[in-house]
């Protein structure tokens, strides 16, 4: 399968809408990543900094108390939470961070909803001595001030966004405005999987070392195949990456988890496949949340990094395809999956993968229904880990930060 | 190039020994009957000249060419309920006065309307073309065949990044005219008009001759039209139009039309004025 065609389609899905002042950047990209796929050089260079800067390969760890809830599943935990920063992010950041320094521009700047993939790139800036300046929604800023804080910490200069609705998709519009007017000496390094091409692809191929990874961890140790890889699809850049190596399997089934919010049924969510339209936006067609008129409707997560009214083009392909399946999970579902993963197994989950767990929950219930005597492989895209969503975890579980009870004080 | 419909308006203009006026107004801003009243009015009151080719914008929420100004009216004419049907009102209203309609949009608007409905009701209403920020002819297989379906101006922007490849196949992609970007970056008025412009107009002239090219992107006063004149056969001016509504509003009278009509008196000036 060689998809995207040269244009950037995904048969209807893709492509480059943009204004012509970006054409010369994209196609500047696009040589330079062309380039830097057949260049040795590049890749042991990108290889060094995964094995001894972030940490890889990731570990894959067997959930033997949480795979008791997933039906009769073998349950299997991809770690990209033990990457530095703290996700999969890195992964896409290090290999763009090295294509800037190639095509010889000395500043990067990136959107970013939760803050996470604004720490990864300010983090890779200062690694190789970049200037960046990161754009978020207002509101994110508001409630995200100590990434704000890390980003700053690592030398970042760090944009609120008041325009619009002051969200990740703001954050977007605002770096693709200064990109317009930067591209001398700027790239605009794109945390998922989504935007005009080249970047669903590049993106896709940086992240792709995790189903690489997978892959050869899963045969190893139980000598064949997954039965299903699943992950959490905001923009879908770790999907992606789990899914790539294993597209061409059909031995392999592929699970996209969208965030549901309170439910698709109320209007309030951030499911662009399960509950939203074919539509141009950010440079792609894909599927997005748009009203009768085509504008943007906001979309509704508890996960700040799920909550984005688009989805990476390929995703859509591979919904249309019916290559891969995408569901939606709850807030309330993926809260409880949070508490459950972090209480059997000792590993707080992101709010975001945590929608990775609550569906595969509910997938290992399925198959254990309709084949009670299976015992699939299941593989979850743990794709960060929980400590910036404490916060959010203290305000939903209703927990005050005060003590259980007191010792070694008065008589 | 063929000149098409709007292109017409442009060497009317030539005609008189003098460059066109290309005035950018979105509708819905302050309100939909308020902004056709200021659309009217760039058209020129009574007897007095005003723009040669008036280009409605669209408003949508998540315009990635534009800058802060339009960007605010925008919003506040979708938080006001703005539709997309509300554009061909507008055209309307406009083609009523004589002067020649185009509109401005991006892409998913058109997408979602279906592109062949818009091109029908644009044509129907009196619009000349459209203008597509974020769709380049590579990617404007529907928007060809419906354009030429309805008789439509195709107006493609090309901006000083272009390669000469890409610039003359977006010329040759045109109906009407050509949209130069004079500047790298967003709409916006600014204090100097850009060095990139001329160059970039020459380069046009050289790639793709009789070609006409509209130059925008940071025009706000007659000298600066005056300047812009020298070298584009139109200047393209928006952000200056929508500031002073943006006051008026501010000052408690959205319907004042006075800071407009100023602003539109200095850039009619402004293409007129010889030397």
């Amino acid at each position: 399968m060689s998809l995207p065609d040269a244009a950037g389609h995904f048969e209807i899905f893709g492509g480059k809408y943009v204004p012509e002042a970006l054409y010369a950047a994209l196609a500047q990209l696009e040589a330079e990543f062309d380039r830097a796929m057949d260049d040795p050089t590049f890749w042991a260079e990108l290889d060094d900094l995964r094995r001894n800067y972030s940490g890889r390969p990731t570990p894959l760890t067997e959930a033997t108390r949480f795979a008791k809830h997933c039906g009769n599943a073998i349950v299997l935990l991809k770690r990209e939470d033990l990457n530095h920063t703290g996700s999969h992010k890195i992964n896409n950041v290090l290999g763009q961070a090295l294509l800037t320094k190639r095509m010889g521009k000395t500043r990067v700047i990136a959107e970013t909803g939760a803050g996470q993939h604004g720490v990864a790139t300010a983090t890779a800036a200062a690694l190789l001595g970049l200037e960046c300046r990161v754009y978020m929604g207002k509101v994110d800023t508001d409630r995200q001030a100590l990434n704000v804080a890390r980003m700053q910490l690592l030398g970042a200069e760090v944009i609120a966004v008041e325009s619009g609705s002051q969200t990740l998709k703001d954050a977007m519009n605002d770096a693709m405005r200064d990109w317009v007017a930067s591209v001398d000496n700027t790239h605009y390094l794109i945390g998922t999987v989504a935007g005009p091409h080249p970047f669903p692809k590049m993106v896709r191929e940086f992240q792709r070392v995790i189903s690489t990874e997978t892959r050869a961890q899963v045969l190893e140790r139980f000598g064949r195949l997954p039965d299903a890889v699943t992950a959490c699809v905001g923009g879908g850049s770790n999907a992606m990456g789990m899914f790539a190596d294993f597209v061409d399997e059909p031995t392999v089934a592929l699970y996209g988890f969208e965030a549901g919010g309170d439910g698709v049924e109320t209007g309030r969510h951030a499911s662009a496949i399960y509950g939203g339209s074919v539509g141009v936006l950010h440079g792609m067609r894909t599927y997005i949340l748009q009203n009768e008129d085509g504008q943007t409707k906001e979309s509704h997560s508890i996960s700040a990094g799920l909550d984005y009214p688009g989805v990476g083009p390929e995703h859509s392909w591979l919904a249309d395809t019916k290559r891969a399946t995408y569901e939606p999970v709850t807030d309330a579902e993926a809260m409880e999956a949070f508490q459950l993963l972090t209480r059997t197994e000792g590993i707080m989950p992101a709010i975001e993968s945590a929608h990775a767990a609550a569906g595969t929950m509910r997938l290992g219930k399925r198959i254990a229904a309709k084949y009670p005597d299976a015992r699939p492989i299941l593989v979850i895209c743990l794709s960060g880990r929980g400590d910036k969503d404490v916060d959010t975890a203290i305000k939903w579980f209703g927990i005050d930060g005060s003590v259980d009870a007191s010792v070694g004080g008065q008589l | 190039m063929s000149a098409g419909i709007s292109g017409q308006a442009i060497r009317r203009a030539a005609g008189q020994g003098r460059k066109a006026l290309v005035a950018y107004y979105p509708v819905g801003y302050p309100d939909v009957p308020g902004s056709l009243d200021v659309l009217r009015a760039l058209c020129g009151d009574d007897d007095q000249p005003g723009a040669d080719l008036i280009e409605i914008g669209l408003p949508y929420s998540d315009p990635v060419l534009d800058g802060v100004v339009i960007q605010r009216a925008g919003t506040r004419a979708l938080d006001r309920g703005v539709r997309t049907r509300d554009v061909f009102t507008a055209v309307e209203t406009v083609a009523a006065t004589g002067t020649t309609p185009v509109v401005m949009t991006y892409w998913n608007l058109v997408d979602r309307y279906g592109v062949d409905a818009f091109a029908r009701d644009l044509a129907a209403a009196g619009g000349a073309g459209l203008i597509t920020p974020d769709l380049v002819p590579d990617e404007a297989s529907d928007w060809f065949e419906a354009s030429d379906a309805h008789g439509l101006d195709r107006i493609f922007l090309v901006s000083p990044s272009s390669s000469d490849e890409r610039i003359a196949a977006t010329a040759a992609a045109c109906r009407g005219w050509l949209y130069a970007t004079a500047v790298m970056g967003v709409t916006g008025t600014r204090t100097q008009s850009s060095s990139l412009a001329p160059d970039l107009v020459a380069r046009v002239r050289r790639l793709a001759p009789n070609t006409l090219v509209g130059v925008g992107l940071g025009v706000s006063n007659g000298d600066q039209a005056h300047d812009v004149a020298g070298f584009a056969d139109a200047v393209i001016v928006g952000s200056a139009f929508i500031k002073p509504m943006l006051a008026a509003e501010d000052a408690g009278d959205p319907g004042d039309l006075t800071g407009v009509r100023t602003v539109l008196a200095d850039l009619v000036d402004g293409v007129r004025r010889s030397g």
